[in-house]
């Protein structure tokens, strides 16, 4: 008993970062899904009908038959980099929700996998890390196209993450933490529920903020990278069979990643509206299981907005992006930053906060 | 305090043994019958043109440097971000914001100075 307690207290953790990234990995193929669903309602169409029930097995049935497609590396290709890049994109996408906290346990910790203190920042710098997955993989194939899709993709991708960490540091402001726990409980409110979350004290940095994770996900309208009528594939051109479905699936973990931190930040997190109320009637471990449940629900709230957006607007022209990157939200991000600061010193003042 | 990053640690290296496998089971199952035309460099379906490593557009190199400068200062502004409600208490807070103030201000003039130069027109 002793033995086998002692090997659970091992292995627990990793069994439990196992089967969160098995979630993911579940979550982006459901993405898959919804992606071509939403569209086929957008477009009116159909959608997938064929594959399981109501086309539910779709997205498997895509991976199986990407696994058993051949990898082409091009002639004069640099191997190494090749692999190396959707590894290093698959990595980064997955390990970014490390430090989401889901839910807030009964004893009043937050429920993550790794609590380190300094979330939002391991966030922003996992983002600029996967810059160079776009960049290597564009420049590894030896094509042309590659080369300037994986150029253009990572200009816009360092463009928009300044705005971003601009935008991040009016919520930092706020819940005077990098913490992403303290972030979500610094909205929690008795009496303003949801007004109290950041969406509504911080609408600047809100919509600024979501334009940029929209953005930095290469996604429509924002997807220069893979512009299929000047740029073939973009970056991924050159790559067949599971490589390719490599940077598919980190694109839409990508999708949900973004989801979960636009929502940690600006909605409130795992809270329920009203939490506190609740927190007072409901006993604290149905708590905690519905603070996860309405925090999957905000979540996919955020990605169904972003797959509405993609299938709604059309391709910004390159240098409306960095117009709009480098001209206006730049600017907007930084002077909400002053503007914010001002106001809490306000609200200082006034001793309201 | 380092402990706190094994979870992590555990996470990324998971995750890499996911794509690692991911990479080896389709170089396992698929076939592998490499042409000569099959593993050129697409082209539109032309015969490709000299080599893909080429010089490109400068405008890339401007546009990084410029990211660098602002990503600096951004880092700078965190710490400031993070306690300047304790800035506020000691009585400083205002006087912490004016020099945030002039910081922000120097290196916004720079961005206005390479908007005008034309450094981040796209045409």
């Amino acid at each position: 008993m002793a033995i086998i307690q002692a090997i659970w207290e091992v292995i627990d953790q990793p069994l439990v970062i196992f089967g969160v990234i098995n979630g993911l990995l579940v979550t982006a193929s459901l993405l898959v899904y919804a992606e071509r669903k939403v569209s086929a309602w957008i477009q009116e169409r159909n959608g997938p009908d064929r594959v399981g029930p109501r086309g539910l097995l779709q997205p498997f049935a895509d991976v199986f038959k990407l696994l058993f497609k051949e990898d082409i590396v091009p002639t004069q290709a640099n191997g190494f980099i090749h692999s190396l890049a959707p590894t290093l994109m698959v990595v980064i996408a997955m390990s970014t929700a490390a430090v989401i906290p889901w839910a807030r346990t009964p004893a009043g910790d937050p429920l993550v996998i790794a609590d380190i203190g300094v979330g939002l920042l391991l966030i922003l710098a996992m983002t600029s890390i996967s810059v160079y997955g776009v960049t290597l993989a564009g420049w590894s194939s030896n094509s042309k196209y590659s080369l300037l899709g994986g150029l253009r993709s990572s200009a816009q991708m360092i463009s928009y993450e300044l705005a971003m960490g601009a935008a991040a540091i009016s919520v930092v402001l706020m819940a005077q933490s990098l913490d992403l726990f303290v972030i979500v409980e610094n909205q929690n409110h008795e009496l303003l529920g949801p007004f109290a979350w950041n969406w509504f004290r911080n609408p600047v940095g809100f919509i600024v903020f979501a334009v940029c994770a929209l953005a930095e996900t290469n996604r429509a309208p924002f997807d220069l990278p893979e512009a299929e009528q000047e740029l073939v594939g973009g970056y991924h051109t050159e790559y067949s069979g599971m490589k390719f479905g490599m940077f598919f699936l980190a694109e839409y973990v990508n999708l949900w990643v973004a989801g979960l931190v636009v929502s940690t930040l600006f909605f409130g997190g795992y809270l329920l509206p009203w939490d506190p109320f609740f927190a007072s009637i409901l006993p604290p471990v149905l708590l905690t299981i519905l603070q996860v449940l309405f925090f999957l629900a905000k979540v996919a709230f955020c990605a169904f907005c972003f797959i509405w957006i993609r299938w709604t607007l059309p391709r910004f022209k390159y240098n409306q992006l960095m117009n709009l990157g480098w001209k206006y939200l730049l600017p907007i991000s930084i002077a909400n930053i002053l503007v914010i600061a001002l106001g809490v010193a306000l609200f200082h003042a006034l001793g309201w906060a | 305090m380092l402990t706190d990053f094994l979870p992590l640690f555990i996470m990324v290296v998971l995750a890499a043994g996911l794509a690692l496998t991911l990479l080896k089971l389709a170089e396992w199952l698929g076939p592998y019958r490499p042409r000569a035309v099959k593993s050129s460099p697409y082209e539109s379906g032309m015969d490709p043109v000299g080599t893909a490593r080429e010089r490109y557009s400068v405008k890339f190199y401007l546009v990084a440097m410029i990211f660098i400068v602002f990503d600096v200062e951004i880092v700078f502004m965190y710490p400031w971000a993070v306690s300047f409600k304790t800035f506020l208490e000691g009585g400083g807070g205002l006087a912490s914001l004016a020099i945030i103030g002039v910081f922000i201000l120097i290196l916004f003039v720079g961005l206005i100075y390479d908007i005008k130069k034309g450094g981040l027109d796209w045409d």
